[in-house]
């Protein structure tokens, strides 16, 4: 039996996630993975923006940033060039990543930057109370949507294979376990890779728009016509090693 | 490095003094009059084993900046006013928690686009008040290029010892100005360090400060694993909405840079001793205000010059002391006022306070400010 309380912050429990909220199965689906792979807590840094998702790097004992709202891309980036043995792994959400801080993921995808980017879609910010997101589909109803979206949404994988990201997927909380196996493969790709991970959030979103308890919305995302698992993989040079040639060159040992 | 004589661009100056104060790592953004900055350190960086990234933006700059400081490497940005308005939010992510770097703002007119080849001294409140809520802050202003890259290695000497950002600030005039400079041989220059904890890692608490309310602080993967979040914490970095704790941080943050005061105040005073009436200028300003009081002593007006280099935290006893000596200080400064607020502060009305006060792009010529001089004797 996998003991989670080996990679988790007791004293940072009971978390605040909404009950029924999807972010627990992506936490434990990380967890798993993480000790599938064999990392050592020491060597593994958490960055996150600020939503219900970002507030995952306080639950795990390993080295962790919470930093501000759309950014965390940017400070992973400079972590990790500082130190490039660590692995980073950047927690954000769809409103962090793909609204507030949609030009640090494109650009982050374009430099392929060993980090690797775990974006939760909810579909709504949850934690400012249900306001629209990137994500909401068209017709819904959101705190600032009071008449239903008219705006179409992204698709976040699409987004980032167009950039230049070279390991992207999307999986979601109703398969935990191939969630974990595509989290477990983003680690180990070099470059940037990206997983979208279809949750759900029934508290702030569902209610509203009557999706459904939070088991329906679950068995929702099972009927996804989204494509999911392994969308894009492809090799390219990774960032910081391609910075030790610039070093190399610098110093004239080229 | 060796010390060497040459002429050198303010900018440029910065670049090598950010070097010799052992920066590490830059992130920037292109920006007008600060570029010369960015681009020398791409160049000087990997040299030296460092490194450089151009990021998307100057809200990622500075994110990336404190990303790096966390994993212990010393970091550097550059920007001028609009990118200075950009940074705010991550720079007070970095005061709050305590993550050490420097941020070089070489100020340009504005509001706005405004003057992007011109200088100002516009962003001396912004440097102290641009981010949100309370915060202390300290701002070096150098005013000429030696003294660029001397206050570039203090700014980082003091960012690293007080655990906090320090801001550069110096106008476009300076930034570009080339001088022949002698610069100190690097070996002779005394580099500070980030304190660092004594205790194993189960007892390591990242926000718990000794006596000199100084956290010390361990980089990111060596076995002390802690969060950091820009929400209210604890001395264990965790989040707490306890007021108790709340405010205890927030004083303890403040009285962090009150007590080094005296380790962080720079300033230079010319003519001052028997002076009747005296110049409060910075940057490039104050070289214009030598000049004045020179011509004002020559013609029996008996002037003298307070120079600030270290503008934040403000120099309240020096501005007390010298308005208790003089009659009058004139406050030049190229913006529409804002460090003369915190002269007449000091003052506490012991001593007329006047202006002189530019804000066309053109640097303040000494006549200008002879002829305040004359008019406040």
């Amino acid at each position: 039996m996998f003991d989670y309380h080996e990679y988790f912050r007791s004293e940072m429990m009971p978390h605040m996630w909404c009950k029924g909220c999807g972010n627990g199965i992506v936490l434990k689906a990380l967890l798993r993975a993480i000790h599938r792979l064999g990392l050592s807590k020491d060597r593994i840094a958490m960055v996150s923006g600020i939503g219900c998702s970002s507030r995952l790097t306080g639950y795990v004992d390993c080295n962790t940033l919470h930093t501000t709202h759309g950014r965390p891309l940017a400070f992973a980036t400079g972590l990790k060039l500082a130190r490039p043995e660590l692995t980073v792994i950047v927690i954000t959400g769809d409103g962090d990543g793909l609204a507030i801080g949609g030009n640090h993921l494109i650009h982050t995808a374009r430099r392929n930057i060993d980090l690797t980017c775990l974006l939760f879609n909810n579909q709504i910010y949850g934690m400012t109370g249900g306001q629209l997101a990137p994500t909401t589909p068209e017709a819904l109803f959101s705190t600032t949507t009071p008449y239903g979206n008219i705006e179409p949404n992204f698709d976040a994988c699409r987004l980032v294979q167009a950039a230049g990201g070279t390991f992207v997927a999307r999986g979601t909380v109703y398969r935990a376990i191939p969630l974990e196996k595509l989290i477990a493969e983003g680690i180990q790709h070099k470059g940037f890779s990206f997983v979208e991970i279809l949750t759900t959030c029934p508290e702030i979103h569902g209610r509203r728009n009557k999706l459904g308890t939070p088991a329906e919305m679950l068995q929702a995302l099972a009927k996804t016509t989204l494509p999911t698992g392994v969308i894009h993989q492809a090799s390219g040079p990774e960032y910081t090693e391609a910075y030790d040639g610039i070093i190399a060159k610098a110093q004239g040992r080229t | 490095m060796r010390a060497s004589v040459g002429l050198m661009q303010g900018n440029e100056a910065c670049a090598r003094g950010a070097i010799v104060a052992g920066c590490r790592f830059y992130a920037g953004y292109p920006i007008t009059p600060s570029s010369e900055i960015a681009e020398e350190l791409a160049r000087l960086l990997p040299q030296v084993g460092g490194k450089f990234i151009q990021m998307e933006d100057e809200i990622g700059a500075m994110g990336a900046c404190i990303g790096a400081s966390l994993g212990g490497v010393k970091s550097m940005t550059a920007t001028s006013g609009p990118g200075f308005s950009l940074k705010q939010e991550n720079l007070g992510y970095a005061i709050y928690t305590e993550v050490p770097c420097v941020v070089v703002n070489v100020m340009r007119g504005g509001p706005s686009t405004g003057l992007p080849t011109s200088p100002a001294q516009s962003d001396v409140m912004q440097a102290r008040w641009g981010t949100h809520g309370d915060h202390p802050m300290i701002a070096l202003a150098p005013a000429s290029v030696r003294e660029v890259h001397d206050c570039t290695i203090r700014a980082f000497n003091l960012a690293e010892r007080l655990r906090t950002p320090v801001i550069l600030l110096y106008d476009e005039v300076i930034g570009h100005m080339r001088e022949k400079v002698e610069l100190t041989d690097p070996s002779q220059v005394a580099i500070v360090e980030r304190p660092k904890p004594t205790c194993p890692p189960e007892v390591y608490l990242p926000y718990k400060a000794g006596e000199d309310d100084v956290p010390p602080f361990v980089r990111f993967g060596e076995g002390y694993r802690y969060h950091v979040t820009g929400l209210a914490h604890d001395e264990r970095g965790f989040p707490t909405q306890n007021p108790r704790v709340v405010e205890a941080h927030q004083r303890r943050l403040h009285r962090k840079v009150e007590r080094h005061r005296d380790e962080i105040a720079a300033y230079e005073t010319f003519m001052l001793e028997d002076a009747e009436v005296a110049v409060f200028a910075y940057g490039i300003t104050a070289r214009s205000a030598r000049a004045a009081v020179r011509t004002a002593r020559s013609e029996g007006l008996r002037a003298g010059l307070l120079r600030p280099i270290s503008l934040w935290p403000f120099l309240d006893l020096e501005v007390g002391k010298l308005a208790q000596q003089v009659k009058a200080i004139v406050v030049a400064e190229m913006n529409l006022g804002q460090m003369i607020y915190e002269v007449e502060r000091a003052a506490q009305g012991r001593a007329r306070v006047a202006a002189y006060q530019k804000a066309s792009g053109e640097p303040i010529h000494p006549e200008e400010i002879l002829a305040a001089l004359q008019e406040v004797r």
